[in-house]
């Protein structure tokens, strides 16, 4: 498979890797406690696309059963196609757990900055240094 | 009967968590998540005798068929993990820490033991769960229970080092979560055994490789494998000493399981060792581990610094165990789990009866306690021995089986350098030993005034230190145990 | 804590969020109920009704909300929804079936009643449990005065701030 391909074909996928990058570097590079969270929040929204993504079934709708007691299970007698249900429900999950980590985390900074009376990490480092 | 109140394990913890909540007393919080640990420890117990042999339990949640559903499935290595959680929550729950951590007041009491039997049954619903998604969501749930737990510490850099906990452990925790995604789509299932049957791992499948190296670099992560160990020194170290105790006794244990789990049960140890050789990194990183977190203990002159440091150095020698890929070294490795949980939550019980007492746990302060704090401080000598691996401690044992295991596989070399890192833990255990016994207190310290510590204090600590001696002596049950469980996990099997 | 009085005098926002508010919790309530016919269920719902409290919050001012919702029913709330679930999940083991095996539920007939009664439940004590967490966080965070008087009215784990003295 020539890289053009192999790029074309998973696009999605450096997409995701590139956004992935750049909540790491974000993690990373930020001395900004509050941005620190924006960067993992962004990590982790990379790894629920992903997720997303891998549910996508081509022509495939919404998982939802249609009320139609006359064609049970199909539109007119046609079948349905449906994308995968299960990867969103985890994600669902996947949220959740973000939203709770991403509440602690502020809550944290919020705790930082009272202690250090600053929400940089290399001042607060830097005061560690000072007083031990 | 087990069978049917098994998922009671997680379920009991994680539901007796809003009963606190809701009740607001914090002595009835306390007495009542103590009675439910013991609940649990009965169960996990009472599993440990019913798969002893090969048997499995397996519960089906919400009457679901596996591998559809959740399945909850106990086999020795699972059982052996649970018996070792909450036995070691058993102990820490029942110290008296005397008005609880410092930055909790009174009115607030019941959500530090709400955040506690999260743990709790975080790390039980890890250790018993067939389902990959589900670790998942335990995993989590028993991260951002420590996170709170760690950021509770008196010290200001508690709450930095809880807050480098948590970047730490999302990281690795979503790394996790792709991992697991990888294999959903690889195989179209989630049930960890399922998983196992449906995959053909082999080196030119690049999404099984990756999948492997998110979920093993992830789960690195919180097991503070050494060079991801950044977060573990100072998390325990300015944690509450109760915490400190409590994770450094179980958090690791159970990254490790999970580790030891994905590398044999979902890889199986033929690709992961023999294909992928990945004791070529883990073997060194090991070492490494051993040597230079070993070192920096040396230089600590904080007592509880130099346990987390330690700490990492022991995380070491259970994936050096790892890489073997032998019976006797993995059954090694295992078996270190329960001796290093013992010494290592012994020791921190005892740095928590020094904290009340002396109020500082400095090595200069802790210079001649040995006299004021006769029981204490012999507490901290048996911990301590242990840590060097002195015979007739747990942590001979564990050394003796790692070292066989090594030799077994024909690295000669490394087990003359597990020997040599021996000497390491010596220097430092010899460093806070001479302080509390030959030293002469300082003469700004007001020695003369601390007394032992309380029973309620002493008891926990003692008999963590206690259990450091008998499990020493007798090997059967723990050695016996990981041994089973390290043939299932060779065998593929959980 | 008082939001900036501009915000209290701006007419529009006081007449489109008193106008929006109990649409948006009715729409919380319609999500939580009708979520086991379609797309619902109880975290959407908890999130949304806590959305039109909040917004409620946003321009009338906390306090204006606290006097409906206090802080510690929020917090009774929290747990009470957890153990709605686990009660459902429990009951279930008791009536002979597995944790949460709804259709232990109603053992007399062997359709899906049990099922629907099951889902009813826990999704109910989802949504409570969200709708009580998503509004405590955000007491947690408003409830804080300026971090320059050191004070916090309402700490989040019973935190003494300024401890600076290492």
């Amino acid at each position: 498979m020539s890289s053009v391909q192999s790029f074309s074909g998973l696009w999605a996928y450096w997409l995701l890797i590139a956004l992935m990058m750049v909540g790491l570097y974000i993690v990373i590079a930020r001395d900004n406690l509050i941005k620190k969270v924006m960067g993992l929040n962004i990590f982790q929204a990379a790894a629920i696309l992903f997720y997303v993504t891998m549910a996508k079934v081509t022509g495939g709708t919404a998982p939802i059963v249609p009320h139609d007691p006359a064609h049970p299970g199909g539109h007119g007698g046609h079948e349905i196609v449906y994308s995968n249900p299960l990867p969103h429900v985890l994600m669902l999950t996947a949220i959740v757990v973000g939203v709770a980590t991403t509440a602690l985390a502020l809550a944290l900074a919020v705790r930082i900055h009272g202690e250090y009376g600053t929400s940089e990490e290399d001042e607060a480092v830097a005061y560690d240094m000072e007083h031990g | 009967m087990i069978e049917k109140i098994l998922v009671l394990e997680v379920v009991l913890p994680l539901l007796a968590a809003p009963v606190c909540v809701l009740v607001r007393h914090p002595r009835f919080c306390r007495f009542f998540s103590l009675g439910i640990v013991a609940i649990c420890f009965w169960i996990a117990v009472a599993l440990l005798f019913e798969v002893r042999g090969g048997g499995v339990v397996s519960y089906q949640l919400g009457g679901w068929q596996p591998p559809l559903g959740i399945e909850y499935r106990v086999s020795t290595v699972n059982a052996y993990l649970l018996a070792l959680v909450t036995a070691m929550a058993l102990v820490v729950l029942s110290f008296d820490s005397r008005g609880g951590p410092p930055r909790v007041p009174e009115q607030r009491r019941h959500l530090y033991y709400a955040v506690f039997l999260l743990c709790i049954a975080g790390l039980l619903g890890i250790a018993i769960t067939g389902d990959a998604f589900n670790i998942f969501v335990f995993l989590e749930i028993s991260s951002l229970a420590s996170y709170i737990l760690v950021s509770l510490g008196g010290h200001r850099r508690a709450v930095m080092s809880a807050f480098y906990y948590l970047v730490m452990g999302t990281i690795g925790g979503v790394f996790f979560m792709l991992g697991v995604g990888l294999l959903y789509q690889e195989t179209g299932t989630l049930n960890l055994r399922d998983i196992a049957a449906r995959l053909e791992p082999s080196l030119d499948d690049r999404g099984t490789v990756l999948a492997l190296a998110l979920l093993v670099v992830g789960i690195s992560i919180k097991l503070a494998v050494f060079p991801l160990h950044h977060w573990l020194p100072n998390a325990y170290s300015f944690a509450p000493p109760k915490v400190s105790a409590f994770l450094a006794a179980t958090a690791t244990k159970v990254s490790f399981y999970l580790l030891a789990m994905v590398l044999f049960t979902i890889f199986g140890a033929p690709f992961v060792f023999g294909e992928l050789r990945l004791q070529a990194v883990l073997l060194p990183l090991s070492i490494l581990a051993m040597f230079l977190a070993s070192g920096a203990a040396i230089f600590q002159t904080d007592l509880r610094r130099l346990l987390a440091y330690s700490s990492v150095a022991q995380v070491g020698y259970m994936t050096l165990g790892l890489s073997t890929a032998n019976a006797t070294g993995l059954a090694g490795g295992l078996v270190h789990l329960f001796n290093h949980a013992v010494m290592k939550g012994g020791l921190f019980l005892v740095v928590a009866c020094l904290l009340y007492r002396v109020g500082s746990v400095h090595i200069d302060a802790l210079a001649g306690i040995g006299r004021r704090m006769p029981l204490t401080a012999a507490a901290l000598v048996i911990g301590g021995l242990s840590l060097i691996g002195v015979p007739g401690t747990v942590g001979f044992v564990s050394k003796w089986y790692l070292v066989s295991g090594v030799l077994e596989r024909g690295w000669t070399a490394a087990a003359v350098l597990i020997l040599l890192s021996s000497l390491l833990a010596l220097v430092y255990v010899g460093k806070v030993v001479e302080a509390v016994y030959f030293r002469k207190p300082a003469e700004i310290q007001p020695i003369d005034q601390v007394r032992e510590a309380p029973l309620g204090m002493l008891a926990p600590a003692w008999v963590l230190a206690a259990a450091a001696v008998f499990f020493g002596l007798t090997t059967n049950w723990t050695y016996g145990v990981a041994r089973e469980a390290a043939e299932l996990l060779l065998a593929g099997g959980i | 804590m008082r939001p900036p009085s501009r915000v209290r005098e701006m007419p529009i926002l006081r007449v489109v969020a008193r106008a929006l508010a109990p649409v948006i919790l009715l729409f919380g309530l319609y999500v939580q109920f009708h979520g086991d016919f379609g797309p619902g269920g109880g975290f959407q719902a908890g999130v949304i009704f806590a959305a039109g409290l909040i917004i409620f919050a946003l321009t009338f001012g906390a306090e204006a909300l606290r006097q409906v919702v206090s802080v510690v029913l929020t917090e009774r709330l929290m747990a009470a929804g957890v153990l709605l679930y686990g009660a459902v999940g429990v009951l279930a083991m008791f009536l002979g079936g597995e944790f949460l095996n709804y259709s232990a539920l109603d053992p007399l007939t062997t359709g899906h009643h049990g099922q629907h009664l099951g889902i009813i439940a826990i999704e109910l004590g989802v949504g409570i449990a969200v709708a009580a967490t998503i509004m405590r966080v955000y007491y947690a965070f408003v409830g804080r005065r300026p971090e320059s008087d050191g004070e916090t009215r309402e700490p989040s784990l019973g935190a003494e701030p300024g401890g600076r003295t290492s």
